[in-house]
């Protein structure tokens, strides 16, 4: 009987709706669906989000909206922004690391991939201003001008993150995204969806404009064709190495002249992982003749 | 022109009688109109419907005549890579800029409506007003958008605004009158009810919810509340009217919500650009954007739809 009393009053743990990120809000998918995720042991750990086509559409609306504003804030304010992403998941260590846990990773490698994804973070973040003056050039020519190339944001990117890296493959490839001051929106990883989530409330907190990140849970089997076809899309990155996607992505893509981006078989945890290469990756070449006097 | 000469058939009724509006009742009524689906073939007929019924409009105050000839060559060629498309029904200017958009429309069954009585205030005294639509008429307008005297209608001098409405309809000649409530500046939908049945007997063709210039514009609310007006009107009179929401419609979503309510609550009659338009500006380009999408799959960019 004792036994029993002291059962009953065992807390109930409330568990936590895994909801999509769009436009700085979290809605349901829009289409009602879910997909469950169990842990290595077969235990269901979460219902998560099935997103659907209209899901990505309104996702890719909000990034459209989002990205004249995002693109015309300083430098500076757009580094500002990236460190307190940083700072804010600094504060979430614990949780984070808990949540990789509960998605299978061990201790000392979620940990470790915490770690790395703070570093990641303030790594774009210290290269806001100064990509631009790396990869910008003026160019000598031979007639009478001053000729000079600068780096633009393209736009939207849609990004399909790592399947294999839950929370620190999808920073490595949304942080060089949106420092150089594109939106983006990202299909989290299948397998390890949970990080992504809970990182997107760590970008809701972080004075992010809404709709600069948009982030996404859901099948790649279904979403890819989309991610790679939206007219309104200017660049894709994708991070999955099977070759039908990679033709799909590229046939697909090939309609408005899409940046096609490959980042497969990349190590994320490794420290030559992240360059300014990649923020380059996403941004266009603008070269400017200015007539001069000879 | 004097009053005296304004039909004598026309006659103001009491506004008392006027049945009140349920607010509760209406918002559940549009929350329902909002939750029909509406797919694949018959997304497609309702998407051309809508474009057929758009009077493609352009009322700033930095209006140029180039300005006007490019909007009416959007409305003689909405997106020419898809075949077959319809044309909007009218286009939507400024008076002084109906001889522009009639010469740049030679020959085409696409309408001139102008704004006329002072838009959009309408704070301007009878005979100012009554020019302003001459002149828009004899410019070649085929319909005329009046604003009614809101101040006169919430002092509750009714009377006013049925003479002057009235008056207005006497010197449109052939063209067709639409009134603008401007709802948002009603209040409460049992004004716009009483409104609309005060424009409706004054000889109204069309009535039209707002000029655009001020918030809140068209509503699913208002405009319900303005059909069942409408209804109502026609089964007293068996006259039909036409309705018109203008300003902030700017999905093809939410247009074709509209639709749904004008089907449901007017019926099939009424589903015809002669007796429904919808005043916008931007609606226009979502359309073809979701019209190109249901034939290609693939969703659509801004940036392959002309501006206007």
């Amino acid at each position: 009987m004792a036994a029993k009393a002291e059962r009953s009053k065992e807390r109930v743990a409330v568990a936590k709706t895994y909801k999509i990120y769009i436009d700085g809000k979290f809605p349901r998918t829009e289409s009602g669906r879910y997909f469950t995720l169990e842990d290595p042991k077969g235990n269901v750990i979460a219902n998560v989000c099935r997103g659907s086509r209209k899901d990505f559409r309104n996702a890719t609306v909000a990034a459209r909206k989002a990205q004249p504003g995002w693109a015309g804030a300083s430098a500076y304010l757009r580094g500002q922004i990236l460190y307190r992403i940083a700072e804010m998941l600094e504060g979430r260590r614990e949780q984070f690391i808990a949540e990789l846990k509960l998605q299978g990773v061990t201790q000392r490698a979620a940990q470790k991939e915490v770690n790395a994804s703070i570093d990641r973070l303030i790594y774009f973040a210290g290269w806001a201003d100064k990509y631009q003056q790396v990869f910008s050039a003026v160019n000598p020519v031979a007639s009478s001008h001053f000729n000079f190339s600068v780096l633009e944001p393209t736009g939207v990117v849609s990004i399909i993150a790592p399947d294999d890296s839950g929370l620190l493959g999808l920073i490595s490839n949304v942080a060089p995204t949106i420092v150089g001051g594109n939106t983006c929106v990202v299909l989290a990883s299948e397998s390890m969806p949970l990080s992504a989530v809970s990182f997107a409330e760590v970008l809701h907190a972080s004075d992010v404009p809404a709709g600069v990140v948009n982030i996404l849970t859901g099948l790649r089997s279904e979403l890819t064709e989309h991610f790679a076809s939206h007219m309104d899309v200017n660049a894709i990155v994708f991070c999955d190495g099977a070759r039908k996607t990679a033709r799909t992505v590229q046939e697909l893509a090939s309609d408005n002249i899409k940046h096609v981006v490959a980042r497969t078989d990349i190590d994320w945890n490794r420290d030559s992982a992240q360059h300014p290469y990649l923020i380059r990756d996403t941004q266009e070449v603008k070269t400017t003749w200015h007539p001069i006097g000879s | 022109m004097s009053l005296a000469a304004v039909d004598t058939q026309r006659k103001l009724p009491d506004l008392d009688r006027v049945p009140r509006v349920d607010e509760v009742g209406v918002n559940e009524r549009v929350a329902r109109f909002q939750s029909r689906s509406i797919k694949k073939a018959s997304k497609v007929e309702a998407l051309r419907m809508v474009l057929s019924m758009i009077d493609l409009t352009t009322l700033e105050g930095q209006d140029t005549p180039g300005k006007v000839r490019q909007l009416c060559q959007k409305a003689m060629h909405l997106h020419d890579s898809v075949q077959g498309l319809p044309h909007v029904a009218a286009v939507c200017v400024y008076p002084t800029m109906v001889s522009v958009a009639r010469k740049a429309l030679e020959g085409r069954d696409i309408h001139i409506a102008s704004v006329a009585t002072a838009f959009p205030s309408g704070q301007a005294p009878l005979n100012v007003k009554l020019e302003d639509t001459r002149m828009a008429v004899d410019q070649g307008a085929d319909e005329i958008d009046m604003v009614i005297s809101r101040g006169a209608f919430l002092a509750g001098d009714y009377a006013f605004v049925f003479d002057e409405i009235a008056a207005i309809k006497e010197a449109c000649g052939d063209a067709h009158l639409k009134v603008i409530l401007e709802t948002g500046e009603l209040g409460t939908l049992d004004r716009v009810r009483r409104a609309s049945v005060l424009a409706l007997h004054a000889g109204a063709d069309f009535i039209k919810t707002s000029t655009g210039k001020i918030q809140p514009a068209a509503t699913m609310q208002v405009t319900l509340v303005m059909l069942q007006a409408i209804r109502d009107y026609f089964y007293d009179t068996g006259r039909m009217a036409g309705m018109k929401p203008a300003g902030g419609i700017s999905s093809a979503k939410l247009a074709i919500h509209y639709l749904v309510m004008l089907r449901e609550t007017l019926g099939n009659a009424w589903m015809t650009p002669e007796w429904f338009r919808f005043g916008a500006s931007s609606l226009a380009n979502d359309v073809l954007m979701q019209i190109v999408k249901q034939e290609t799959g693939v969703y659509q960019s801004a940036d392959y739809f002309s501006k206007d």
